[in-house]
């Protein structure tokens, strides 16, 4: 920042920082949003099928298509899907509950497990679109942040769902989530559930920067631990990086976008990253793309051995 | 975690109390929020099969596919306003009540078992009980209603019509009585009741219902134990054995 405009800021790489443009065609917008726009297509494409399901009666074959709604659900009338989170906590109210549930916990666990945990959050859960809206307005209007918090404090969140339904008996975080009841209502009819949006997006706006979703929701948290292992994770390639952190700019959880560990690993390694892709997008270098965690190690453990049998002769 | 080195023992013991305060405090109010929606549960009516309020709470996952099963549109699931634990399965009896599938398919629908498999015959199922308010049951005024009583499906056995004869002006009651052995708290008594509010109703039977306690011996009936033991002559049997000598006097008969 401090460099004056006519000199040409370089990046570790030797090559000229150059900051992100948004392009002034259409098409080149559409690039740019290209994963934004595919994003709200998962989000409403999979409240759409619950919402004809329920509502339509939308049938393959003559079975229900989609029935029931994220907490658990059916898929054609055979394929079961759970929320692992909403599992886990009934499981520790000391209540076994039937295989159908766990098998679908199982199966969405899995599917995480490759895709992504955090990928629930940016593609998936129904508070994201009112808690980026939030972000978005909020960097429009220019608010600064009320107070600090620790983004860690969701893991005390989560360690106090699990706890509390122990505890009391009773699934914790199920009987107050605001991201069920914004979708639970939204497929089986409208109560005052928009009154905990209202307030997450309040929250979200005038409050703290990602309140939610990056402090406090303990379902982020959970899933940002299965994402530490999942597969799908954001590529990072050291060479052409020139350090113009557009990407910590843009970034949600801009504490993933640690350079330093992300050219060691050669990923955005942290399980807190959603793999929105915002940064992808945004990166003015193509440094950052979507790619799987075991071919990004397998190419690491070659470039290091390559690097080294050069160094060595 | 770098700086842990150059924190001070006391600032270490200040976080950590800080950090415990703040899990407490949150878990406190967490767990208020908690019990305030539990103590809601005695005024839903669950779906056929609904364990236990307390087990049905814990198992219930509330993703609504019970809602989705039922052909009636009986089931709803709580919103936030609703007064019943959040996102839980209920139904209001007089709005749509329960038309008693045979095949169950909300039981059937059900992941987490919150709606017991074990239940097979839906005549079996105890969604509540129904209540008259004897005050304001047509029947009750002397009238001929008994419309609760003809439209019961398990009529006979959950609303039988009892005769309480009167004074020469007046002719006989015919009164609905209500048997729990039998009530399914389906409430389609409570639909069809013709006063202006139901004077029949389906209540969770934890909240109506009391309990004779085991000191009574009911003497006159014939199935106590109690009785069994005077009719054998006193000696204490089994109680669940059939009672010695009921049947000595037509012994030798052709």
């Amino acid at each position: 920042m401090s460099t004056p405009r006519d000199t040409v800021k370089t990046g570790p790489n030797g090559r000229p920082v150059r900051p992100f443009v948004m392009p002034a065609s259409l098409p080149g917008k559409l690039r740019v949003w290209r994963y934004l726009l595919l994003r709200r297509a998962v989000q409403l494409g999979l409240l759409l099928l619950f919402l004809g399901t329920v509502r339509w009666g939308w049938e393959v074959a003559g079975r229900p298509l989609l029935s029931g709604n994220l907490s658990a659900s059916e898929l054609l009338g055979t394929i079961p899907m759970a929320d692992p989170f909403a599992v886990l906590q009934i499981i520790l109210t000391r209540h076994l509950p039937q295989p159908e549930v766990l098998t679908g916990a199982g199966i969405i666990l899995l599917i995480y497990l490759i895709l992504g945990g955090r990928s629930w959050c940016a593609w998936v859960c129904p508070i994201n679109m009112v808690t980026d809206l939030a972000a978005w307005l909020r960097r429009r209007l220019g608010i600064s942040d009320l107070f600090r918090l620790s983004r860690n404090i969701r893991y005390t969140v989560l360690a106090l769902a699990l706890a509390l339904s122990a505890l009391t008996g009773i699934a914790a975080f199920e009987w107050i989530s605001p991201i069920s009841m914004l979708h639970r209502e939204l497929i089986f009819g409208i109560g005052l559930g928009w009154t905990a949006v209202l307030g997450v997006f309040l929250f979200d706006l005038f409050i703290l920067r990602n309140g939610w979703c990056g402090h406090l929701c303990p379902l982020g948290a959970f899933y940002a631990l299965v994402g530490k292992l999942a597969q799908v994770r954001i590529r990072f390639d050291t060479p052409t990086c020139t350090h113009c952190g557009e990407c910590a700019r843009v970034c949600p959880e801009p504490q993933v976008m640690n350079l330093k560990a992300a050219s060691a690993t050669g990923m955005i390694a942290s399980g807190e990253c959603t793999n929105c892709g915002r940064c992808i997008t945004i990166c003015p270098e193509d440094t950052l793309q979507f790619d799987l965690r075991h071919f990004i190690n397998t190419r690491q453990k070659t470039d290091s051995t390559e690097s080294r049998q050069r160094r060595a002769a | 975690m770098a700086n842990m080195t150059t924190i001070s023992r006391r600032d270490f013991f200040t976080r950590v109390a800080q950090g415990a305060a703040l899990a407490a405090t949150g878990g406190l109010i967490w767990s208020y929020l908690l019990q305030q929606q539990a103590r809601a549960t005695p005024f839903a009516i669950r779906p056929p099969g609904a364990r236990y309020e307390p087990d049905f709470n814990a198992r219930c996952i509330k993703c609504g596919q019970c809602v989705d099963a039922c052909p009636y549109d009986t089931l709803k699931l709580a919103t936030a306003d609703a007064g019943i634990p959040i996102g839980t399965p209920y139904f209001i009896p007089r709005e749509i009540p329960c038309y008693m599938c045979t095949d169950i398919p909300c039981i059937a629908a059900c992941p987490t078992g919150a709606l017991d498999p074990a239940l097979e015959d839906i005549q079996g199922s105890r969604m509540g009980l129904a209540v008259i308010d004897i005050e304001n049951c047509l029947s009750w005024q002397g009238l001929r209603c008994e419309i609760c009583f003809r439209e019961c499906p398990v009529q006979g056995w959950a609303i039988t019509v009892e005769h309480h004869p009167r004074r020469l002006s007046k002719h006989a009651m015919f009164v609905p009585v209500v048997h729990s052995d039998a009530c399914t708290g389906c409430g389609i008594c409570e639909k069809a009741c013709p006063t202006q509010e139901a004077a029949i109703r389906v209540l969770q039977p934890d909240l109506v219902q009391g309990m004779i306690g085991d000191h009574y011996r009911l003497g006159w009936t014939s199935d106590t134990p109690i009785t069994r033991e005077f009719k054998a002559g006193g000696a204490t049997v089994d109680s669940d054995a059939p009672a010695a000598g009921l049947d000595y006097l037509n012994e030798g008969s052709p």
